[in-house]
């Protein structure tokens, strides 16, 4: 192939390095060969690079000033705005959020990866004393660390793989279509993601879809039922892909047994309430769909309630199927 | 005497920073700087006593299992239950994957490939090890990537996704595993086992976990040359491995991989030869040469975290831990030792704990923990429970997590007020290795370990095999 690889920079900042973790996930090819592949050369990621110290400080310098050329910059974890960048500093003092901005500025293509990255995520939650936030959100706000209107010389604003951790799909097949100049500003939705995955919602494919739509619900993690009504999953809302792509192979926060808990979202780390209950009023959960008006939710929710096979009532509540679906009248013992 | 600061140290998990003072030609001093500071232990003020379960896995992406597991332990203890056997062996089955994953990621992506760098151009072997183990490109990277996912699935089965899973509950776990689940565990268990004995070890795990001295381990290394395991031997042995970067072995370890009839690999302080309990009340922190208020040594459950950038004496995010006053090491040597595996005390007493040490303890801890995981498997019951209800109060206001991440010692002590989180002070395993002085002034182990290292240049290898033989997770450290 002709075509000349695009130079990728890597670098992490406020976060707790799960993305690249699960990009080393990647299954089939792993992931240098994926990379390879779609065209990329990983010119520096902190935990894969062979050159360490001096001459990695003198390579982030040269890229900063412009000496050597990079076409994208990925950022995993949050820029630590606070105490004047004082709560992350590189070897020779400087703020690593200035060097963050440096790069930024002078590179095509700028992507966020993870949930820290794109709006500060659990790094910017509770107080935030640290001043954590995004690349170009703050939260659910425009404006981070690069201002609101930020668009990299590329011309795309930064690309958000929100996400807490990410999907290694989710990162490596943005990073194929950017790297094919394939993503256009209308490929994303108005939180800067990749709308391949965020236009689904969780909900889609979830195994508990049934239970869902008899209202047959779950009183604790760990059992069948939908986890909606009372043991606060948010996948009715949460944009991502988790339950028809699946993770690890096959599995998903549901087939895990456990609930959404929106992790794509800006402010996932402060809901508000527990993460493992849904806060209710008048006997109806308080997050609904998005899109359903609530008096239809109620009514149907009230219709649906009275309608659920017992099957699906008693399998809600237990830990694994104890009522199995029944068989037609002719192939009954 | 001459300074150097060094950084960034990379092929590390987060962001590390090393100041050398050198005289004559070795290092006088160290200081180690942990650059990041998030503060979790803030971020968990003021919630639900069981959201710690969604918090604390993101202190770490390498290690968020065992975040979980020393969660989940103390959340056991605020709520008084504890998991069912199957609750406990899936446990078990979920945090060795973890362990095993960063064992290799930390062996094949961080370690080797610094025997592979230009520097090391004249040696005999340089040649065979560039090509296996550079970086990224190396041909050892690729079938250990693919290893490593087939492994991973059984996250996907048991834990939903990795890292940040919400399966670890107090009292059990989320997932039940039907006969079917488990067949396919075991094949991918023992697909994952074939990797190991062809390419990693060369020789059938028991083998690996029947080396019982220092002889043994040289014979080993002769019978399968070609095994990446031996292959590291055989540098080892020709740099010396054995005399670098040995600190004040006094070894830590906490309780971990608890199944009904004891733990796996049991809690303890190694010194002087020999293992004595662990006095956990003899635990504190000190805050001195970090950027946080406070001076001198508290208990954890009395300590805080709260940022001072500017104060003088700091060099650090990180606190330094100590037990009785003095700094100790943790990690799978600490373990090995207090499991009285016979080829690490044999290793420990010639030559103390070193970076042949700590990686030959990293590498046969594979081996041993994967047939213990094929009796995990095996012991579940399927028709069981595998978890019990968590009660809806919390029935004490303090509690202490202890687990082993694979780099040591993790503790979570959590207090509560009026049933909401009021204080969770944690203190993960390279918070110890990594600590920086104390208000004594005492090293922390990595310091302690640089200490007296004879080098030309300030960047020399043998400063990073040090520091990357210690397998640092840095965003663990100040979290
Ligand atoms: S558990 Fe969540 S994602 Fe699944 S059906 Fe219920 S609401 Fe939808
Ligand atoms: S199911 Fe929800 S919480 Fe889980 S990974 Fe997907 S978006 Fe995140």
């Amino acid at each position: 192939m002709a075509s000349k690889n695009k130079r990728l920079l890597w670098l992490q900042s406020g976060g707790c390095g799960g993305c690249t973790l699960s990009l080393l996930n990647a299954e089939a090819p792993s992931l240098f060969t994926t990379l390879a592949d779609i065209g990329i050369e990983l010119i520096w990621h902190p935990s894969f690079a062979e050159q360490s110290l001096d001459e990695a400080m003198q390579l982030l310098q040269r890229l900063a000033n412009g000496d050597e050329p990079l076409d994208m910059l990925c950022l995993e974890g949050a820029v630590m705005t606070g105490a004047a960048g004082r709560f992350h500093l590189l070897p020779d003092g400087q703020a690593m959020s200035t060097l963050i901005e440096q790069l930024a500025r002078r590179t095509s293509q700028v992507i966020a990866v993870g949930t820290c990255a794109a709006y500060g995520g659990i790094s910017a939650a509770g107080d935030n004393l640290t001043g954590a936030t995004g690349l170009n959100h703050s939260g659910n706000h425009p404006g981070g660390l690069l201002g609101g209107d930020f668009h990299a010389a590329g011309g795309l604003p930064v690309v958000n793989i929100s996400g807490c951790p990410t999907h290694p799909g989710w990162v490596l097949e943005t990073l194929a279509l950017l790297a094919s100049d394939s993503l256009k500003a209308s490929d994303l939705d108005p939180l800067g993601r990749p709308r391949f995955y965020a236009d689904k919602l969780v909900h889609h494919g979830c195994d508990k879809n049934e239970f869902y739509e008899f209202k047959a619900s779950a009183t604790a993690p760990g059992q069948m039922g939908c986890l909606m009504e009372h043991v606060g999953c948010k996948g009715t809302q949460a944009h991502a892909d988790c339950n028809s792509r699946g993770w690890n192979g096959e599995g998903s926060c549901l087939t895990g047994g456990y609930p959404c808990i929106n992790c794509t979202a800006p402010d996932f780390a402060d809901p508000g309430h527990g993460f493992f209950s849904t806060p209710q009023v008048a006997g109806f959960p308080v997050g609904l769909p998005t899109d359903m008006p609530k008096a239809w939710f109620v009514a149907l929710a009230t219709l649906s309630k009275s309608a659920t096979p017992a099957r699906v009532r008693q399998n809600a509540t237990r830990d694994r199927i104890t009522v199995p679906p029944s068989l037609p009248k002719k192939n009954k013992a | 005497m001459s300074r150097r600061i060094l950084g960034p140290f990379n092929r590390v998990e987060g962001d590390l920073n090393i100041t050398l003072d050198f005289a004559d030609g070795k290092v006088s001093a160290a200081r180690v700087t942990a650059p990041l500071f998030r503060g979790f232990e803030r971020i968990l003020l003021g919630r639900e006593p069981l959201d710690a379960l969604a918090i604390v896995p993101r202190i770490c992406g390498i290690c968020s299992v065992s975040q979980s597991v020393a969660a989940a332990n103390a959340l056991s203890a605020l709520y008084g239950i504890s998991p069912p056997p199957n609750g406990l062996h899936v446990r078990n089955l979920v945090h060795a994957v973890e362990n095993i994953a960063d064992h290799l990621s930390h062996f094949y992506l961080f370690f080797m490939p610094d025997f592979a760098r230009a520097d090391y151009q004249s040696q005999p072997w340089h040649a065979g090890i560039f090509a296996r183990f550079q970086a990224q490109r190396g041909s050892a990277v690729a079938p250990m990537l693919e290893a490593r996912a087939i492994l991973m699935r059984f996250m996907g089965s048991l834990a939903g996704h990795w890292p940040h899973t919400l399966c670890l509950q107090p009292g059990g776990v989320t997932k039940v595993v039907s006969a079917a689940e488990r067949v396919r565990l075991q094949q991918w268990l023992r697909t994952f086992r074939r990797y190991l004995e062809q390419h990693t070890f060369g020789q059938p795990l028991e083998a690996i976990a029947a080396l019982d001295s220092a002889e043994a381990l040289a014979h080993y290394r002769q019978q399968a040359p070609k095994a990446d395991f031996a292959c590291f031997l055989d540098i080892a042995d020709q740099l010396h491995l054995h005399t670098l970067g040995r600190s004040y072995d006094r070894f830590i370890a906490a309780d971990a991989y608890a199944a009904p009839d004891g733990c796996w690999s049991p809690a303890g302080l190694w010194q002087n030869g020999s293992s004595q309990p662990l006095a956990l009340d003899d635990i504190s922190e000190d805050n001195h040469s970090s950027w946080l208020a406070g001076e001198g040594s508290a208990a954890p459950l009395h300590n805080d975290t709260v940022p001072l950038p500017d104060k003088a004496e700091g060099y650090s995010w990180s606190k330094a831990p100590r037990i009785a006053g003095a700094a100790a090491e943790t990690g799978a040597l600490a373990r090995g030792l207090l499991r009285g595996e016979n080829l690490l005390c044999d290793m420990v007493t010639r030559d103390g704990g070193n970076v042949l040490s700590r990686v030959v303890a990293r590498l046969t801890e594979v081996a041993r923990i994967v047939p213990q995981m094929e009796q995990w498997l095996a012991a579940l019951q399927l028709d069981d429970a595998f978890q019990l209800a968590t009660p809806t109060q919390p029935q004490h206001s303090q509690a202490i997590g202890l687990t082993e991440a694979a780099r040591g010692m993790l503790g979570h002590w959590v207090a509560l007020d009026a049933g909401r989180i009021s204080r969770y002070q944690i203190i993960a395993p390279t918070t110890w290795n990594f600590s920086p002085r104390d208000s004594q002034s005492l090293p922390g182990p990595l310091e302690k370990a640089l200490e007296g290292v004879e080098a030309s240049d300030p960047q020399a290898l043998q400063v990073q095999h040090i520091v990357r033989s210690f397998d640092p997770c840095q965003v663990c450290t100040t979290h």
